[in-house]
Formats: C-alpha cells, structure tokens, sequence
C-alpha cells in the first residue's frame, strides 16, 4: 500500500494544464450573446494540473483500496463475485457507448435485442411473468415493487390497505421504502429458528395489509422453510408478496421466487449478476412482477412485435407507476448483466447456487471446527451465514469490528459487521462461488490467528489495523466537525 | 448498568420528564439512551411556541450509529429547546438529566396525568426486561 | 461456465468436512416441490469468444450516426485517461467503502469530487451523487420540503422548461408523499419562465421553486429575479443545472441576492459517454445549514488515530432514519465509477479546459443555428439567449423529416410534439464541441434535401 496521497488541489498551480485535451479557445465575439448579467464573473477554482500528474494522483489512489480484483471480499448480503473482464470490454464496444439515449430505434435494434433478451432470462431464472429494467438501484427497485403493490390495491378501490409487513431481521431499505409510497410499517418477529413467526403474521395481517416484504433466504443466511405456508396466509388476506433479491445468489437456478409465491421482486444486477460494484455504484434493480402487477411495471420496458424490438412507453402501459429515471435506466449495466448470463448460460446458472453453496458450508464448517459460534448452528448455510462473537466480546473485550478491522492486515476485506441487528457481535459471511478452497482456508486460518491474539494480545487486535494507509479513523470528529470540501489553509 | 434518578418520571420510549414546579416540564433522553446512542454529533430541538400532539416525533437525536426520534409524551406547547445543544451535543451524553435537558414543555390541560409515564422503578423494571 | 475455481478433489474434500454426501444435500432444507427442474428457457452457455462476435455484431448493426441530439444527454469529449484509470480493477470491482481504512483512494476520490461540484455550483456542500439528474431533482424537492420548515403545504412549483422526462420522474418518485407539483407556463415568445407569472401565487405557501438553467428549450432564464422572488415568498430555490455550462453561466450558490438553496445536474457531460442513457450520475449540492437534510452518501475528512488525515463516510445515520413527519428517501447508493470518471475528468480539463469546451458549444450551436435556419421552411422558435440548444420550427411534420435525416446517417435532434405540441412542428437541436463545421454543413445540406420536393403541411 503506498503511503498517503495529497488531494488533488494541493498538486493545483496555476498555468498547469493537460492543455492537449481542451478544444481550440473560441472567439471572444462567439459569448458576446450571452448577458453579462448571468455569466460567471470568475472562473471555478477547479485544480490547474498536468495530465502525467492526474494520471499518478488517480493510480496511486486506487492502490488504496481493496477491490474483488486484489482482495477476497467475503461481505454477506454483497455478493462479492468476480466481475468478468469480458462483460466490461463488450458492454463497452464504441457503438453502444456512442449511442445518445433518445436515438430511435431503428438505430438500436441490436441493443434492444440484448435488453429483451435480459429481460426474458430474468423471467425464466425468476419464474415472474414480466421484467423492467428501469430502476437503477436496489433502492430503486425496491420502490417500484412496493409502489407497484400500492398501485395495484388503489386500481381495484382498495384504498385502505396502506401496511406493509416486514420481519424484525430486514435490512433498513425496507421500511424506508414503505415509507417512501407513503405506507406504514408492521414489523413480525423472527424465531429462534430463524425462519418468520407465523403465528404473529397471522395476527399481523388483515383488511390494511398491503403486503409483506420479505428476502429468501433471511438477513440470517437462512432459508424461510415455511414460505408457501407464508405466502397464503398474505395472498388469503388479500395482501401481495414482495421479494427483496438481495439473496438471490444462494437460489439462482435451484428456486424461483415467482414459484414461492412472490408477486413482485427485485434483483440487483450488481450482486447476483456481477456488474461491477465500482466504488459503491452504478447498480441496476431490475424488477420482475406476476400477471397481476403487469400493468403497472415501470416504464420504459422493452417490447418485440415479430423481428423488431421497441420501447413501451405511457401509452403502452396506462397504468404505470411512471418513470424512474431520465431515460431508460443504467444501459451499460444492463449490458454487463446480458454478457455475464449469456456466459453462463443455462448450465453455468445452475452452478452458481449450488457453488455458493457449497464455498458458504464449507467455510461455516471449517470455522466452526476452529472453534467459532454460528448464530444458527441447527441450519445449513445458504450462500451466506453468520459467526457471532459474543464470547469474544463478554470474555476478551474484542469485539466483531475488531475482528473485522485485523482482517485487513492479513489482507482480507472484512465480511459484514453488525448486521443483521438481531445477532449481536455478529459477521455475517458471504464467500460466493467464485472463490477458490485455498481462499477459503487461507481466510479461516487468519480468523484463528486473530483469536489467538485475542487471547494472548488483545491489544494488537482492538487497535488494528496496523497496516493500512491509515488507522482506525475518528468517526465522531468527522460528523461534528464536518469537513466535507478542501479548503485551501484547512487543517483537518 | 444505567442511572435511573428516583425523583423523574419515564417513558417506555426511554425520555424523562421532571415536573418544573410552574406547571411546566422539562424533557431528555435517559442515560440507558444515551448509552445506547453512543457519542452524540447532533441534536435538533423544537422551536418555542410550537404545538405538539402527543406521540409527535419532535426532536432529534443522532450519534455515529443512529438517528433517533424524540417523542413528546403529551399533548403540550414547546417553551423552548436546549440551545447548548447545538453546538455542544455531547452534553446530552455528559449530563443526560442536567444540562442536556432537550426542551421544556407546557402540557395541555389533563394531559399530564393521562399520560400514563412510569415511576422510576417501573422504567427500571423496563430496562431489565429489554435487557439494558 | 460460471467463473468456477472448484476442481472434483476440491468438492469432494468440502463435501467431507461439511458432512454431507453430495452438494444436493446442501438444499435440503428448501421443500422439494420448490425446486426447479431445468431452466428450460435459458440459452446455452457461450464462452468468451462467442460472446464477443455476437456483441460486435450487435453493435455493428447500431452503427454511429452524426449525433445532433442533446435534451439532457451530450456528446463531449472524454480523454483516453478517464477511463483507462476508471476501469483499473482497484476502482471498478471495490465496494462501497465502508470500511474506510481499505478504502481510503475511493473515498479520497469522492472527497475531491464534492469538492469540485460544490465549487463548480458555487455552493458550500455537495454530496457523494446520486443516480442522475432526474432522480436527483425529484430528491431535491423532497428535500425542500424537509428543509422549508416554515412552509406546510408541500407546493412545488415547477417550470413547464424542465426536462419533460424529469418532472415525470419527480411525480413517479414523490406522488405517494404527498407532494404538490404545480407547473409554470412559459413565454411562448421568449420560451423561458417570466417572472410576472408568478403573481397568481402572491400570497400563498409555496415550499419551493425549481428553476432549470440552460431550459430544456437551451434558453437562458431570468434567474435572479425568480430567485428573488421565491426567497422574498419564503420558498426554497432548487437549481437544475447543466455542469459543462458552469464554466460560463453564474453557477447557483451566485443567483439571486442569496443564491440557490439546492443545486442538482446531470453528471453525464463530465466525462461519461452517451452509453444509451446510462449509467449516468446526478450532483446534489446545497448549503451547510441543510447537509443534514441531503439524500444520499456524503465523505468526510478527519483524522486518524496516529493523527493523519484520511476519509470516511459520514452523517449514515440519515440514510436509514425513517423520518415520520414527512418526505423520505431510502437511498442508500451513490454512483462510485462515475465519479471516480467525472473526478478524473475535470482534473484534466480544469477550469480552462472546462470553460474552453463550453464556449466551443455555444459557438458550434450557434454555427448550427445559422446554417439550419438558412434552409426554407425553417426557423428558429424563440428569441433570446441559448446555450448549446435551441428549438427550431419546421414547415412540416418533424417525425418524416428524422428519418430521411437517420437514413443519411445523422440524428438531427427531438421531435418536441408529443412533449409541446403547442409548439408545433417543434425540433431541438445541440451542437457540442466535438462537431465541426464539415459536420454542420453536412446536416444542412440533408436537411435541405428532406424539406425539398412536396410543399409545407
């Protein structure tokens, strides 16, 4: 890891510039139009620097981070997944990043063709009658699954069904999204087990039930054994079903949510169907519905009438929750997800769950040998699970961030801390399909070392990482003295 | 273990609330909140003069881990809010029952008492079964 | 194949430590009447070389034509470093960073990038962005109304001039939280939003005012004086802006007496291609009083425990805090690989570089426009300042006249009828720094073709 690197304005002198990248300088009389009134009266203090420097300051950033392509990144919920380096070189051949958005579509069939043809191995992986690309984000996604449920209630004159029903475990989104339309939150508690209690869901539903959101597997990396049982009871009081694809990868091609009973999901293309994470986006929530939600799917949505593809627009789809987003969502990444279906095919599909798998008990039985606590040791292992240190924690005063924070010196990212809230001291691990069993091994041969420092210098463990281009960074200093921009003469 | 002064009345929702003596009560967060926050970067208090309905979320209270809404326990007219808090939130984790008062209330008539707030001991008795 | 490392030796050695005989047994938990046989409608794999041919051809068949088209999506030109570092694995395959000390480049990066957009709007705080500018503006307004404290109606009004694709999404977005969008005519012979037409909401809450620079027409808008207007009736102003233009124009933080409150924008111009619509990014930048209202990921700088400076995420506490009193937003994403381009980008163009690309599309749009209303049978709509757009109007249906033009391989711009059909028979056209006059010249002598022969409708 190189040492730390200034930010890009303390290279800035003025003069500098890659002067061979700026178009040739116009004539003064070209602005003469424009009223001096609402013209700049200074330039934007952006940074006056050379190319060759630009160039360095960015490398030696990126040498920073730890990425998929340097680092196993074992973040449950994540799906941390090799992004293939063919989906990136064809989603970026020049003519597809050439193409302006609003070009018609006899200049993009051959784009089109490969949006449908997403959309219709979508539907088949996920067993949903119809596909929308549009949304560009989980978050996205997930607001146009529940937006549609609401749609469908207020379509029909049910008004008052305005509550959704979320498990105790669910990540964040989801009650923010409910919200969001303009719902309110029912949460049900979870069992011992893991698995949903019926028992408060059938108390929980009736005439306002709008639906439930619910992931399959859990937040726990488990399984929600009883789902069909689940899925009448909602379907009996009227309300729908919503799959949060989160946990898709633990699934692809052994289950599909629609055969569960799902009436609406979304999938992040960024996690089961590896389109790069890229620093924390750009994502794709492609959405899949039942024959009731159809209707109200998101426009625009591709559509083929005999050879030709084209757009379905607000007069196709009357009763669509509307647009998302400027134009028709993130092409690039819808592109990357294609090439990486296409690559995979039908056979290689099935091996990502059963891969998944297999990576995710075969680490939750080697860590277990070495002597750490599963949070659900009576389960199998979906494509993730979760450790809890507790013990650590109650006995050593080393906690799961500790942990976390010491992988990073054996040159592991951290699986993910703290969540879900229920376990406490937990790491919830996710090894994906693409790892290999010397990773693995080698990774739960890291975890006992660290607990051997636990025990013997627990010291080496809180204060870690050691390593790093920077220690443990003071959280609290930076939301109360909120330094958010580059000020010239600033000290932190 | 958390500090549960004997002369506050509580919520199940983790405030205090001391009477004032003129019919107007101060509000804060306990110390088991506190605790449970962590270290506390911003607080945001309701404006005097300002009408609140009972259960209305109307202060803020947000540490590294959480943001958490404040509830007023009854319907009642704002006096003021703490305006230490602002730029010293910290004071709230420091002195949750002194200085880091988050805002002085005057209830609506009868809405005191039909507020149903717990005794120092039942609160007490609420920390244990929640486990706190 | 499915990128899988696993030989048999591998899996029968897993299978041993696990306990289980085969790697079915592994789903025995998940009832069997669930399990789907085969996916019968998946296609056979492809390997790597298959894949590819079949992409070229695909993209072969698109071709590129001579694009004339801009209406929230322009063509500039992207240096070859922008993408050579964007795509570096280190970059491209990270996660979002929250464990800040592995993730210390994309944080920085993210650092610089609120810097510079906050600069380049002239505002004090911007954050991480936001998926593109479209969502980022309905954002923005939800954002007013948890900010504009003194406003209770929740009354957005919003110019008939923005993006017609932004104030659908802004309904689809905001319309389950009771949200009012209230449009604002324009001036059918100046084609901006005059500022006496207000006077109808003298007197009434209005929470905020949004105001699109350059319009979606290209034309320039009175922006101090509605800005004026909405801070003197107690509303908010949200700014909606074109990043390229602020090399030129008054950047938002400047207008008015106070300036904007909000500034938002379309990413794309800064380095990120066309690629059919997206990925793209939106900006959000606003003033420090209201950071804490901002949607979205946000970097902070501060210090380690060794005392040296580094980056993290801050004020998360936001993004998952379900505000009940009113306007949420569950986002919880930003655009990491476009910024790291966007960032790249405008530290190789600077502001020289910046201000040199934008005045090139000012000058080529205005080259455009005096070689297109040169043909009969067009002119141009509205008097008044543009920048790098404007609306024509043609003597005939625009809709045939785009096709002859595609067919000689050139997309001339957008038919406006089905947006503004009080317009007529309306187009908009855009010219970037990177047409040249050869390109322009070819434009107007197909379009003299297409208007020849039969007479106007």
């Amino acid at each position: 890891m190189s040492s730390h690197e200034q930010v890009i304005f303390e290279y800035s002198r003025a003069g500098r510039g890659a002067s061979d990248q700026w178009p040739q300088a116009s004539a003064a009389a070209a602005l003469a139009d424009l009223p001096a009134q609402l013209r700049r009266t200074q330039p934007p203090a952006l940074p006056e620097v050379g190319e060759l420097e630009t160039v360095r300051h960015f490398t030696r950033l990126s040498q920073l981070n730890f990425s998929i392509d340097t680092h196993f990144y074992p973040l449950g919920s994540c799906t941390m997944k090799y992004n293939p380096k063919a989906c990136n070189q064809y989603a970026m051949l020049p003519e597809f990043l050439a193409r302006h958005p609003l070009a018609p579509e006899s200049h993009g069939q051959g784009l089109l063709a490969c949006l449908y043809e997403l959309q219709e191995m979508l539907r088949e992986v996920t067993g949903m009658a119809g596909v929308a690309l549009a949304p560009m984000a989980g978050a996205q996604g997930e607001f146009a699954g529940v937006a549609m449920i609401r749609a469908y209630h207020r379509a029909r004159g049910d008004t008052q069904r305005n509550e959704i029903i979320v498990p105790e475990a669910a990540h964040g989104t989801n009650p923010a999204t409910a919200t969001m339309c303009g719902c309110v939150v029912r949460e049900i508690p979870v069992e011992s087990s893991g698995d949903v209690d019926l028992e408060a869901l059938r108390g929980a539903v009736g005439p306002n039930t709008a639906g439930i959101m619910l992931t399959n597997p859990s937040t726990l990396g488990v399984f929600e054994r009883r789902i069909v049982e689940v899925a009448r009871i909602v379907h009996e009081a009227g309300g729908l079903l919503y799959y949060d694809g989160a946990n898709l990868n633990a699934i692809l091609g052994k289950v599909r949510p629609g055969d569960m009973g799902f009436d609406v999901i979304h999938m992040n293309l960024h996690k089961t169907f590896s389109t790069p994470h890229g620093g924390g986006g750009p994502g794709a929530g492609a959405v899949g519905v039942g024959a009731r939600l159809m209707p109200f799917l998101p426009i625009p949505v591709v559509g083929r009438e005999g050879e030709r593809y084209r757009w379905l627009t607000e007069s196709d789809l009357p009763q669509s929750i509307g647009r998302l987003s400027a134009f028709m969502g993130n092409a690039g990444v819808l592109l990357r997800a294609y090439i990486y279906m296409r690559l995979l095919g039908r056979e290689g599909m099935r091996q990502v769950a059963e891969y998944a798998t297999l990576n995710a008990n075969y680490l939750l039985a080697r860590l277990r040998q070495a002597g750490f606590e599963a949070a659900y040791p009576q389960r199998r292992a979906s494509h993730e699970f979760i450790v809890t240190l507790k013990r650590q924690a109650r006995e050593l005063n080393v906690t799961a961030m500790d942990f976390a924070k010491r992988l990073l010196d054996y040159g592991f990212h951290a699986p993910t801390t703290y969540f879900p809230l229920l376990v406490p001291e937990c790491l919830l691990i996710e090894p994906t399909e693409t790892e290999s069993r010397d990773t693995l091994d080698a990774f739960v041969t890291a975890m006992s070392q660290i607990q051997q420092e636990a025990e013997r210098e627990p010291g080496r463990v809180t204060s870690a990482p050691h390593t790093m281009p920077v220690r443990r960074l003071d959280d609290v200093r930076a939301a109360r003295q909120l330094d958010l921009t580059w000020k010239p003469t600033a000290q932190p | 273990m958390s500090n549960v002064p004997a002369d506050l009345k509580y919520t199940s929702s983790h405030e205090w609330v001391r009477a004032l003596g003129d019919g107007s009560v101060e509000i804060g967060i306990t110390d088991h909140a506190q605790q449970a926050l962590g270290d506390l970067e911003f607080v945001e208090v309701p404006e005097a003069g300002r009408a609140v309905q009972a259960g209305e979320p109307c202060a803020v209270v947000e540490s590294v881990k959480a943001a958490s809404d404040v509830y007023a326990p009854f319907a009642a007219e704002v006096i003021a809010g703490n305006p230490r808090l602002s730029a010293e939130p910290e004071t709230v984790n420091a002195q949750p029952y002194g200085e880091g008062w988050l805002m002085r209330l005057r209830p609506a008539a009868g809405a005191l008492a039909a507020a149903g707030l717990m005794s120092a001991a039942q609160y007490q008795q609420l920390l244990e079964t929640e486990g706190g | 194949m499915a990128f899988i490392p696993h030989t048999e030796a591998d899996v029968a050695a897993m299978l041993a430590a696990i306990g289980a005989a085969r790697i079915e047994d592994l789903f025995d938990e998940i009832p069997p009447e669930l399990r789907v046989a085969a996916l019968a409608g998946m296609p056979a794999a492809l390997n790597e070389m298959e894949v590819g041919r079949l992409m070229s051809e695909r993209a072969r068949s698109d071709g590129t034509a001579l694009c004339f088209l801009g209406a929230g999506a322009y063509e500039h030109h992207i240096p070859a470093a922008v993408w050579a570092i964007a795509t570096r694995g280190e970059f491209y395959s990270a996660y979002t960073p929250y464990q800040a000390e592995a993730s210390q480049g994309t944080l920085q990066v993210i650092y610089e990038f609120q810097t510079m957009i906050a600069r380049l709007t002239g505002m004090e705080v911007a954050n991480a962005s936001m998926y593109d500018g479209a969502s980022a503006s309905a954002e923005a307004a939800l954002m007013a109304v948890r900010a504009n404290r003194r406003s209770r109606a929740a009354r957005i009004l919003v110019p008939s001039t923005l993006h017609p694709h932004y104030r659908r999404v802004a309904l689809a977005t905001a319309a389950n939280q009771g949200l009012r969008f209230e449009e604002l005519a324009y001036c059918s012979v100046e084609g901006i939003v005059r500022p006496a037409s207000l006077a109808s909401y003298e007197g009434h809450d209005v929470t905020a005012l949004v105001i699109q620079q350059p319009n979606f027409f290209g034309r320039l808008e009175d922006v101090d004086a509605l800005t004026d207007w909405a801070h003197a009736h107690g509303a908010l102003v949200v700014a909606v802006v074109n990043p390229t233009s602020l090399a030129l124009l008054k950047p938002p933080g400047a207008w008015g007496a106070r300036g904007a409150d909000i500034a938002v924008g379309e990413g794309q111009p800064l380095g990120v291609p066309l690629s059919s619509g997206g990925p793209y990014l939106g900006f959000m930048a606003t003033r420090t009083e209201y950071v804490r209202q901002m949607p979205g990921r946000i970097v902070g700088r501060t210090l380690d425990s060794a005392g040296r400076t580094g980056f993290t995420l801050t004020l998360q506490a936001r993004e998952q805090h379900i505000r009940r009193a009113r306007a949420t937003s569950n986002i919880c994403t930003n655009q990491g690989l476009l910024v790291t381009a966007a960032t790249i980008y405008l530290a190789l163009m600077g502001p020289q570089g910046l201000e040199r690309t934008a005045a090139a599309c000012h000058a080529r749009t205005r080259e455009l426009l005096a070689a297109l209303t040169r043909v009969p049978g067009v002119r141009l709509a509205f008097a008044g300042a543009h920048f790098h757009e404007a609306v024509l109007q043609l003597d005939r249906p625009v809709a045939p006249v785009l096709r002859a033009l595609a067919r000689a391989g050139i997309l001339g711009g957008l038919d406006l009828s089905a947006y503004y059909p009080e317009l007529g028979h309306a187009l908009l056209v855009c010219a970037t720094e990177t047409r040249t006059t050869a390109d322009i010249d070819r434009y107007r002598a197909a379009l003299g073709e297409a208007l020849q022969g039969a007479r106007a409708a």
